[in-house]
């Protein structure tokens, strides 16, 4: 019986490569794991028949001395990721049967490393959520609880199947993507270390697309140095991604538990006057001491534009999403609900197959795009983006990293949010800044709220600094308390 | 060269019942890239193939598919703006033109709006009584083709070929500057004739490489612009002008008639000539523009441009010039020698060492009339510029007589024999010798004794024996000499 539960990628990956178990044995405990942990709804597609081939296989490689990198790990992946031959769903009743031909850039990289997909993990419909609610697939459910309660809570969005999964212990990486907080969130709801790359970091090809310009893939681990082994082999150019970025990989492993001594730590002093719960402002007080502590230096800094931030990017997202949603349109592929015309083909499949959020999305996007409101809305809206990320520019020329809360509250209840748009719209005030400034960020645990629920530092360093954000990151990492889980409730 | 004022002039006027109407014509072309795969794909962009066989995953729009400029597609359209003398617009951007139809797979065309990669430029047209006219370009820019729809498959399905979809299109728009539809006609066949000469599109207006929207409106003389209609997708030159005319004598009658010209699309029914409503002002898309998230924009280096622009071929107007100078060409000779650069060339070769005159009238005289008779480009001529060089050469020489030559070159056109060959094998040279000829002509005189004297009294009647005499040596006799020798035995 090998312990899932206290294993993380890289112990997996060291076992693995000792022969101290075989990819199958690994493979078949994360099944019977998976297979009992279906109360969290995290997985919309399983992928056991193929994952215990190609674990087989694996293990010949193992014993003939030709491991790849990450030879026999099961991942985990958001269903936003094409998957060759596996349903493809972005949680949407509108591609429920879709199984492309083809292999993402993130995921064929993972394969050529040995990795083996296990499933296809839930998320908000086309990753458009904060909590997971949205999926066609149902809510998925977070592994933790509040101290003395029943009550199930969201996972965080829109990655919260991949956040889930890697909390559970049903994957040891997940690989997710973020648009405005998308992996970092659900990784602060879940006590995972949540990355989301600089943009241009990871290739974009082969996955579903929520907002092009904002859009970025990155892990959720349960460690720093699992994230920084994972993103050493998902990072790169990709010739087929044209805003992906020809500039070396770092080797990001060497940037863990190296000495932030002297280094400068940004705060920025217009997120302190944000509405914080209690604890996520005493545990950032508590962050910004562990860091002095460490031999940093602490400055105050502006970033005078963040508060425009939340209204810029629900302009450009929904507007992006406007024109990327407009292909599943019921004619070449995914759902098609048949009319007595065109127009009819289009209403019905497009009105049955986008759920209540989508909807509310492309009708936002599409009006800040109409002729009469682009000026007011889209171009405003671009002109903040421009100065938001001139806020960061001039702030990296001070500091190494800035350091905040990654949400504003923990993990609330599912069913809290989902009436009040803009309530679960502001979960993404502390991470949206990030995306629209092109930036590097990264959630680590760093300790639980009187509730009993974890909580996450953010990260943010200069584009593609990603080695600073691990180094940082470790200091969290060591100077918290203990964030384990102390109730498996839902295993059946 | 003078610039000729355009927009001032009256050139061109049609009678309406009540005076003379001024006729406004812009157009944009829709020119097909030469080119190999299309503008955002690597599948082929050659016309025909099975339905669906040119469609690679990008052209389908499948879920997470992400469009990579082709540089061969951006270097053509640099070099068309060069040839245009455009202004070449080093930083340009690929914009979304969003709207829903099944044969548009991305629910988007990828082209350029508001940052088009041509700026101004301009275009000389000669017209048909000699004067020139300058046609400004506005701009250029790059898009894609969408797919091609059939209704008339099934009763109730319609199909969708892909194959186009995707292929690099220049879109290349005029000023306002044209007046008829003779000038337009000559406009788009200019426009051919320099893109066919950089290579950069085939004009092959059958296969759709060649489009216009014409916009038409009418005025009286010195007014202000009226309202104008635009004329979608004439795919032929002689089409553009029956549209034109017909388009503007509508307008002229409307107008007359106390109607209002209502600002609208409208389309040319071949089948009867006319123009009909397609879709008025207010049921116009709002295409909702925006700049395209997963290109980022082009930027286009000075070297880049030096190169192509050291690349450019000889273009018509200079050729135009150059042949007048160097070979003493009329205007009206060298326009049809540089309609097309084949015939420039044939013509060179031709010319080269003999008399340009010669030249060029048995190129556009008898090579042009036999092209024409045996439905051939000049390009699968049976006579090569080599063998009718050395045809004038016998003609100069004296071996053949011009009437001699046109029977040669008929056997050339039927053997592709060369010249020399035809006249040994078949003992075709002109007879110059004059003992020979005086046989000839004693023969025809002694045989003809009575018409000797009445020859002397009406000496119309030489022309009688001349022929005769031409009759006897099969043609092949020099008809000056034979002349001459007439004259001298008959005593005139």
């Amino acid at each position: 019986m090998i312990d899932l539960v206290s294993s993380d990628l890289v112990s997996i990956r060291n076992s693995l490569q000792n022969k101290e178990f075989t990819a199958v044995e690994l493979l078949n405990e994360y099944i019977e794991r998976i297979s009992k942990s279906s109360r969290l709804n995290l997985f919309n597609t399983t992928n056991f028949e193929d994952a215990l081939k190609a674990a087989h296989e694996s293990d010949q490689k193992i014993i003939k001395g030709e491991a790849r990198s990450l030879e026999g790990i099961p991942i985990g992946v958001k269903d936003l990721f094409c998957t060759a031959g596996v349903k493809t769903t972005a949680s949407s009743k509108i591609l429920e049967n879709f199984v492309p031909t083809y292999e993402s850039t993130i995921t064929q990289k993972l394969h050529n490393e040995g990795m083996i997909l296990i499933g296809k993990l839930s998320n908000d419909e086309f990753a458009m959520g904060s909590s997971n609610e949205t999926s066609s697939s149902g809510p998925a459910v977070n592994p933790w609880k509040e101290i003395n309660s029943d009550k199930e809570l969201v996972p965080g969005g829109s990655s919260g199947g991949s956040s889930g999964a890697v909390a559970a212990s049903l994957c040891p990486l997940a690989i997710a993507t973020d648009t405005g907080g998308s992996i970092r969130q659900p990784a602060a709801f879940t006590g995972t270390v949540g990355l989301k790359p600089t943009y241009g970091r990871c290739s974009r090809w082969g996955i579903v697309a929520f907002a092009s310009s904002l859009d970025q893939a990155g892990p959720i681990t349960k460690t720093i140095a699992d994230s920084a082994l994972a993103l050493k082999y998902m990072a790169g150019y990709d010739e087929k991604d044209s805003t992906s970025a020809d500039i070396d990989v770092e080797d990001y492993e060497q940037s863990i538990g190296k000495s932030i001594k002297g280094m400068t730590i940004g705060v920025p002093k217009e997120y302190e006057e944000l509405d914080l719960e209690d604890d996520i402002k005493q545990n950032w007080e508590d962050a910004i001491n562990w860091y002095k502590s460490a031999g940093a230096r602490i400055v105050s800094i502006s970033l005078p534009h963040s508060k425009y931030a939340l209204p810029a990017y629900y302009i450009i997202a929904p507007a992006e999403a406007s024109s990327n949603l407009a292909r599943y349109d019921g004619v070449k592929y995914g759902s098609r609900i048949k009319g007595d015309d065109l127009d009819d083909l289009y209403k019905n499949t497009r009105g049955l197959g986008f759920g209540a959020e989508v909807k509310r999305r492309i009708l936002i996007g599409t009006y800040v795009l109409s002729a009469g409101y682009y000026d007011a809305y889209y171009l405003k809206a671009q002109k903040v983006r421009r100065l938001i990320h001139k806020d960061f520019v001039e702030a990296f020329e001070k500091v190494d990293a800035i350091v905040t809360p990654t949400t504003p509250t923990t993990a609330f209840g599912i069913g809290e949010n989902l009436s009040d748009p803009l309530k679960m719209y502001s979960n993404d005030i502390l991470t949206v800044p990030v995306n629209l400034a092109g930036l590097p960020a990264i959630s680590i645990p760093s300790g639980l709220d009187r509730k009993g629920l974890p909580m996450g530092i953010q990260i943010v360093t200069n584009h593609f600094n990603e080695g600073k954000l691990f180094q940082f990151g470790s200091v969290v990492e060591k100077s918290r308390s203990s964030i384990k889980n102390q109730s498996e409730w839902w295993l059946i | 060269m003078n610039e000729i004022n355009t927009t001032s002039d009256v050139r061109h006027t049609i009678e309406g019942q009540n005076g003379e109407w001024e006729v406004i014509i812009g157009l944009e072309i829709h020119a097909q890239v030469t080119s190999a795969s299309k503008l955002f794909s690597g599948s082929s962009a050659s016309f025909g193939g099975a339905p669906m066989s040119h469609v690679s995953l990008v052209d389908a729009a499948m879920p997470g598919m992400l469009p990579v400029i082709n540089k061969h597609c951006v270097r053509q359209a640099v070099k068309t703006g060069l040839g245009l003398k455009a202004k070449i617009n080093s930083y340009s951007v690929f914009d979304r033109k969003n709207y829903f139809y099944p044969d548009l797979p991305q629910g988007y065309q990828i082209s350029q709006f508001k940052y088009p990669i041509v700026g101004e430029g301009q275009v000389k047209v000669s017209l048909k009584d000699g004067e020139d006219i300058i046609v400004r370009i506005e701009r250029l820019h790059l898009e894609q083709d969408a797919g091609k729809s059939f209704h008339d498959i099934d009763p109730e399905n319609s199909y969708i070929d892909l194959n186009r979809s995707g292929v690099a299109l220049m879109e290349i728009v005029t000023m306002p500057d044209l007046r008829s539809s003779e000038e337009a006609k000559l406009f788009v066949t200019k426009l051919r004739t320099i893109l066919r000469y950089l290579e950069t599109c085939d004009g092959n207006m059958e296969e759709g490489s060649l489009r216009a929207d014409i916009n038409v409106s009418v005025r009286k003389p010195g007014e202000n612009l009226g309202t104008r209609c635009e004329i979608k997708n004439v795919n032929s030159i002689r089409f553009i002008g029956m549209a034109i005319d017909y388009e503007a004598r509508r307008q002229v009658n409307e107008i007359e008639n106390g109607r209002d010209i209502v600002q609208e699309t409208r389309l040319f029914d071949v089948s009867n000539g006319e123009t009909r409503s397609m879709r008025s002002k207010e049921e116009a898309h709002d295409y909702r523009y925006f700049p395209d998230p997963d290109l980022l924009p082009l930027s286009l280096e000075d070297d880049f441009i030096k190169e192509i622009t050291s690349e450019l071929p000889e273009l018509p107007d200079h050729k135009k010039e150059r042949l007048i100078k160097s070979y003493g060409l009329n205007s009206y000779d060298a326009d049809i020698l540089v309609s097309d650069k084949n015939y420039a060339e044939y013509f060179e070769s031709v010319a080269s060492g003999r008399d340009p005159k010669i030249s060029v009238n048995w190129i556009t005289g008898e090579l042009f009339s036999a092209l024409n008779k045996l439905n051939l480009d000049i390009q699968d001529t049976p006579v090569s510029s080599d063998q009718l060089g050395e045809l004038i050469d016998l003609i100069s020489d004296g071996t053949l007589s011009g009437r001699l030559a046109k029977d040669v070159f008929e056997i050339m056109l039927e053997t592709r024999k060369s010249p020399k060959l035809i006249v040994e094998e078949r003992d075709l040279s002109q007879i110059t010798d004059e003992s020979s000829i005086e046989k000839i002509v004693d023969k025809i005189i002694e045989s003809n004794m009575d018409k000797v004297e009445e020859a002397r009294e009406k000496p119309k009647l030489i022309g009688w024996f001349v022929g005769q005499v031409m009759k006897e040596s099969q043609g092949k006799a020099n008809p000056a000499k034979v002349n001459d020798l007439v004259k001298k035995k008959i005593g005139i």
